[in-house]
């Protein structure tokens, strides 16, 4: 008898070696659901009224025109719909919200100078770390406000801005003024309304023409309170022949009860730029994540989402992008992971405005344990136009019987010869795929999480190196106990 | 033989179906440590189930019998664990994984060995050198596992695992089928590469081709569910002259017979 097994025990873990060098397996509590004492400056109280906006308004002191702005916004928000459509919103709960809280008196461009705990919340993030190590600036929100905000000084010098939104509202009106609310008016829909009247932090970004930002920006928005409502603006511009790529993250405390996060993001990649905006978004599982989020691209202009979807209760989102100028290009890459007790309503949209025009929208989604992932998309061109190209692309991988995938795709095309493609595919993990990886000696788990990972790569791959591991991680984490 | 420690793969009055319908029945083979056997026989009549039950494929039913590797019992061990006790099979349409790189997967089933690459340079002189000897480009580790390759690209793939992976036994589920000439010498090749102690195989085929460029140390026909008849060299050429049925009239009633010249 041979003792012991002929090869040895394998690892826990399947991925390559760069995927192996974090420690994998520290669930989402501690990682990132950890919340710190409440010592906000100044906190509105409970619910939301006119009251509430004018008290945002007034800790801004802000110019009387964002006020008239914000008052219009909560009306237009107390007048428009739910949505008759999407994710199920029915125990949402306005009224239980705080709607803002100041976490220190000002901002700050050195971590050092932050309050010990809003510090100590970053770095166990390893936001500073990442700062330093591939990043050209960094913004940090806590609850309601940019904590931080920081850009290499050499890209200051070719008069990139990178600020929040309150800042440039200061001192840079006339940039603010010509682009603010104009992508995603108040109206467009009720949580862009809810955002324009109670909106606080987020980035601005100016890139001036022709200007290559070659490491990205980063924003970090991380929500500490409890039943809280997160309604960061961000609105970002890239000038002629510019380009930037921006990159946010978030997570928040898990709590029982349940917080909102309702962000407005408007881009606009002038002639001939190109914006690459990517998302990792792990918010914990009590939050509703419903964002709007649209570019603009003028002539030949390329203007890509990279949006990935980990954690939530429920997010609804569906990055737009508006072709309107000859030969832009727009591309969508969406990953969605529905785990247990969570909605991903995602997708796409992309309007072609302008001839030779293209678009691609690849999204893939993967659900278990009870979870829905749906893609929801829009295609539509313009009557009149020619040399429009589209292809949209949709994969659903579940991984059991109580899981589900939906998929929605809305095309609207009004002008002759439109090059149109769409394919949507739903598979399941085959017992062939496992059966001949498990042959090779990896265990069941080892071999599903490779197949997950299979999945996905193709979109991974175009995050940065870091975030893509972040999200392996991420999904591995989603997957620890899934199978056998 | 019983009691005594033996290296190399025993299989004992295996019994074994697919939901109720019995496809391999009272199996004996013995395949000893050094040796490669080839297994022949009419499609349909449990050769490709054989390799699968041997696997531990789940779909499978074992309802009698002992599987044994180096005297340790496979039986009680699912898929994963056969294989890290050495048991290798190369399949007849190897699984495809989207996504996969294969130098990834090569790279975790090379750690997983009991010999595993010190570091990651060792690793991949020992794959150029595999990669060489298969003539196979480097090109092909970016690409994802099995996914869009043609049969032949497949079949060399599972011959590179076989050396990346290097086991006790292996079983080779009609590796030749659908290769050309070219393809089929450097396959070949890969097996005899492997040849010698330690190691051990059986090469279900159709064919005397491959069977030519490996040639096997004994010879099995698999008819019914069980091994109708054993022997040398000579049992490919009786097939090949006169097909099945010169088997049978050489086996006549008895269920198995061993044909020695």
């Amino acid at each position: 008898m041979v003792s012991g097994a002929w090869w040895a025990e394998p690892r826990r873990r399947c991925m390559s070696a760069d995927t192996l060098v974090r420690d994998i397996g520290t669930a989402y509590g501690e990682r990132f659901g950890f919340s710190m004492p409440d010592r906000s400056v100044l906190r509105t109280e409970k619910g939301l009224t006119e009251a509430t906006v004018r008290e945002i308004s007034e800790a801004k002191q802000e110019p009387e025109w964002m006020l008239r702005f914000r008052l219009r916004a909560l009306d237009l928000f107390n007048l428009l719909p739910m949505p008759s459509w999407g994710a199920d919103l029915s125990e949402l709960r306005f009224d239980e919200m705080t709607y803002y809280a100041k976490p220190t008196e000002g901002s700050s461009q050195n971590w050092d100078e932050l309050p010990e705990e809003i510090k100590d919340t970053y770095e166990r993030l390893g936001i500073p770390e990442a700062e330093r190590k591939f990043l050209a600036g960094v913004g940090a929100q806590y609850d309601s406000e940019m904590v931080y905000h920081h850009i290499r000084e050499d890209l200051e010098k070719k008069g990139v801005l990178f600020s929040d939104v309150e800042t440039a509202v200061r001192e840079h009106p006339e940039i603010v003024k010509r682009f603010f609310g104009t992508i995603i008016p108040p109206d467009d829909n009720k949580f862009a309304a809810l955002n324009s009247a109670v909106w606080s932090g987020g980035s601005f970004v100016y890139v001036p023409p022709g200007v290559h930002v070659e490491i990205p920006l980063q924003a970090y928005f991380r929500v500490n309170s409890q039943s809280f409502g997160q309604f960061e603006r961000t609105l970002i511009i890239a000038d002629e022949g510019s380009f930037v790529h921006y990159i946010e993250g978030c997570t928040a405390p898990v709590f029982s009860k349940d917080s909102l996060h309702s962000a407005v993001v408007e881009i606009v990649a002038l002639a001939n730029a190109r914006i690459r905006y990517s998302t990792v978004q792990n918010w914990s599982s009590n939050m509703y994540n419903l964002v709007t989020k649209r570019a603009f691209a003028y002539e030949n202009a390329v203007m890509e989402w990279v949006d990935g979807n980990i954690g939530s209760k429920v997010t609804m989102k569906y990055p737009a992008i508006f072709l309107m100028g000859p030969g832009a290009r727009g591309e969508v890459l969406s990953i969605a992971f529905a785990g247990k007790g969570q909605e991903q309503d995602t997708g796409a949209k992309v309007l072609h405005f302008a001839s030779n025009t293209s678009s691609v929208v690849t999204s893939k989604s993967i659900s278990k344990d009870g979870g829905t992932a749906s893609y929801r998309g829009l295609v539509k061109v313009e009557a009149g136009l020619t040399g429009i190209k589209s292809k949209v692309e949709c994969d659903a991988l579940i991984l059991d019987p109580h899981s589900k995938s939906n998929t929605y795709p809305v095309m609207d095309i009004r002008s002759e010869n439109a090059s149109m493609e769409h394919e949507a595919r739903v598979s399941k993990i085959s017992e062939e795929q496992l059966f001949y990886l498990m042959s090779r000696g990896l265990t069941e788990e080892e071999a599903a999480v490779m197949i997950v990972h299979g999945f996905i790569d193709p979109l991974v791959k175009e995050l940065p190196m870091e975030y893509a591991v972040e999200l392996n991680r991420l999904i591995e984490l989603e997957m620890e106990g899934s199978v056998g | 033989m019983e009691g005594v420690p033996m290296k190399g793969l025993q299989i004992r009055g295996l019994t074994a179906r697919i939901d109720e319908k019995i496809i391999i029945n009272g199996l004996d083979l013995t395949v000893e440590d050094g040796q490669i056997h080839a297994l022949m026989g009419p499609n349909g009549h449990g050769k490709s189930t054989l390799a699968n039950i041997l696997m531990g494929h789940p779909r499978y039913t074992v309802q009698e019998g002992a599987i044994t590797l180096d005297d340790a019992d496979l039986m009680t061990l699912d898929v994963s664990q056969r294989a890290r006790r050495g048991l290798f099979l190369a399949f007849q349409y190897p699984a495809e994984i989207p996504g996969l790189t294969v130098a990834k997967f090569l790279k975790r089933v090379a750690d997983l060995r009991r010999d595993p690459p010190k570091n990651a340079a060792a690793f991949l002189g020992e794959l150029k050198e595999n990669l060489k000897f298969l003539e196979i480009d480097p090109s092909f580790v970016n690409r994802y596992l099995n996914d869009g390759f043609s049969g032949g690209e497949k079949k060399r793939m599972e011959i590179l695992q076989l050396l990346t992976i290097r086991p006790r036994f292996a079983i080779f589920d009609e590796t030749d089928s659908g290769l050309d000439v070219d393809a089929l010498k450097v396959v070949s090749a890969g097996i005899n590469r492997m040849r010698g102690e330690g190691f051990s195989a059986l090469l279900i085929t159709h064919y005397r081709r491959l069977l030519d460029l490996v040639r096997p140390d004994r010879v099995h026909i698999l008819e019914r569910g069980h091994i109708v008849a054993s022997g040398g060299f000579e049992l490919v050429e009786l097939l090949e002259q006169d097909g099945y049925d010169g088997i049978r009239r050489l086996v006549g009633g008895t269920k198995e017979a061993v044909y020695e010249r």
